[in-house]
């Protein structure tokens, strides 16, 4: 049983259950996002990929698609509000992306790419958090943690080992590691965890890897991320034609 | 028949590396189309001193001692566009990797502490520039109009941006010219 709903004037098919999100990158739609993730329960916290539902706007990765919906998303408004909340991260964390070996892999960095955002604009925080270069294979840089919850999410749910918590409140939200030290050396985490994957920006590297691949030959060099994403995105069962 | 008044343009480098400057002779040949259409005032290119009136400024670095702020003050003063040019104007770029660590300690271990130092003093020349305590990216400082990002942004999309500016449109980057590293 499927229905359809409007995005952008365009008509969308979706199957029960589906989230405004799922559905719009299954037929081919590409609407700007961060926190989500195809594999994990939408977190709905970074507000990237808001839109304007009936007039009203949601965040598209926890709205339930209904049919009938009339959903706004590629608007000079609503991208305008985008490039804030991309500009407000840069400025919230230390995103030196000359330094960073996520560079070129990053998702925010993409986001900015694909937005236009020239600079962040906003006063740079500049906090002070110290790396955790601890364990022999994996580096921990947590001056980029944007607070998606992601690599908590994959360590509990894929890897269940509970290696990653969110702690502290507001402006002083951090990302914690589940040892007595504090130090990922003392957790069970292994190179092929699902958590090692899931990063959205530079926190979570794997050691000894760097700039192997060059920058300007990396992902979000070779395919803007509007392309990329919805190669990413889970597809419908072949045959099924989407336009 | 008149000719059409040129552009004045003026640039310098705070703290920053020259690496945006080699970027903009790195638009080579284009160089000459562009002197066609514009005139430089201070730049390394010409070695004058002073800002006078200028129509476009371009500021590659951050803001890391008192004379980065007469400069960048006198640049806002006589430039009816500014543009910071790269990562380290944007964000303060690889200066502000210091901005978590106090400025004393820091001069401390360079000049006093450092292994292998001999005699080591820290420079008190009144002829020197006072450091400050943090590094700023040039809008916490005074407006800047538009930015160019990029370690350094390539000749390309200098050329693409000084062009559309020029020719009096928004200028837009796009994929492949928008760079941050």
């Amino acid at each position: 049983m499927s229905d359809t709903f409007q995005l952008d004037g365009q008509p969308v098919v979706f199957e029960s259950g589906q989230t405004v999100m799922q559905a719009a990158l299954a037929a081919g739609h590409y609407i700007p996002h961060l926190c989500y993730h195809p594999e994990f329960k939408p977190h709905g916290s970074c507000k990237l990929c808001t839109v304007k539902v009936n007039g009203r706007t949601a965040a598209s990765c926890t709205m339930p698609a209904e049919a009938g919906l009339e959903v706004e998303s590629d608007s000079e408004e609503l991208n305008a509000l985008r490039r804030t909340l991309v500009q407000m991260l840069f400025a919230d964390g230390n995103h030196f992306c000359p330094s960073c070996e996520k560079s070129g892999n990053c998702i925010l960095q993409a986001l900015g790419y694909d937005l236009e955002v020239h600079s962040a604009g906003f006063r740079h925080q500049f906090p002070d958090r110290p790396l955790d270069a601890s364990h022999p294979d994996i580096l921990l840089d947590f001056n980029r943690c944007i607070l998606c919850e992601l690599c908590v999410n994959a360590s509990a749910e894929v890897d269940g080992k509970h290696v990653f918590a969110l702690a502290g409140r507001g402006n002083s939200k951090h990302l914690i590691v589940n040892a007595e030290s504090g130090l990922l050396k003392d957790t069970d985490i292994a190179l092929t965890d699902k958590a090692m994957s899931v990063c959205p920006v530079g926190v979570i590297i794997k050691k000894g890897v760097g700039f192997s691949t060059p920058i300007g030959e990396r992902r979000y060099d070779q395919r803007p991320i509007s392309e990329q994403a919805l190669d990413d995105a889970p597809r419908l069962p072949s045959g099924e034609a989407h336009d | 028949m008149t000719e059409k008044k040129k552009l004045r343009i003026a640039t310098t480098s705070l703290a920053g590396c020259f690496g945006c400057h080699m970027s903009i002779l790195d638009i080579d040949e284009r160089l000459f189309p562009l002197l066609e259409l514009v005139e430089f005032d201070r730049s390394p290119l010409t070695d004058i001193k002073h800002c006078g009136p200028c129509d476009i400024g371009l500021v590659e670095g951050g803001i890391c001692n008192a004379e980065n702020v007469h400069v960048l003050r006198e640049f806002r003063k006589n430039c009816k566009v500014l543009i910071a040019i790269g990562a380290c104007a944007i964000n303060g770029g690889l200066p502000a990797q210091r901005n978590h660590l106090d400025l004393s300690s820091c001069l401390t271990e360079v000049y006093l502490t450092e292994p292998g130092l001999v005699h080591g003093h820290i420079p008190n020349d009144p002829e020197l520039p006072l450091p400050l305590d943090k590094v700023h990216p040039l809008h916490e400082v005074v407006k800047i109009d538009y930015f160019i990002p990029g370690c350094p942004p390539s000749a390309d999309a200098i050329w693409k941006f000084l062009t559309d500016l020029i020719a009096g449109k928004t200028p837009e980057l796009g994929h492949g010219l928008i760079k941050y590293d």
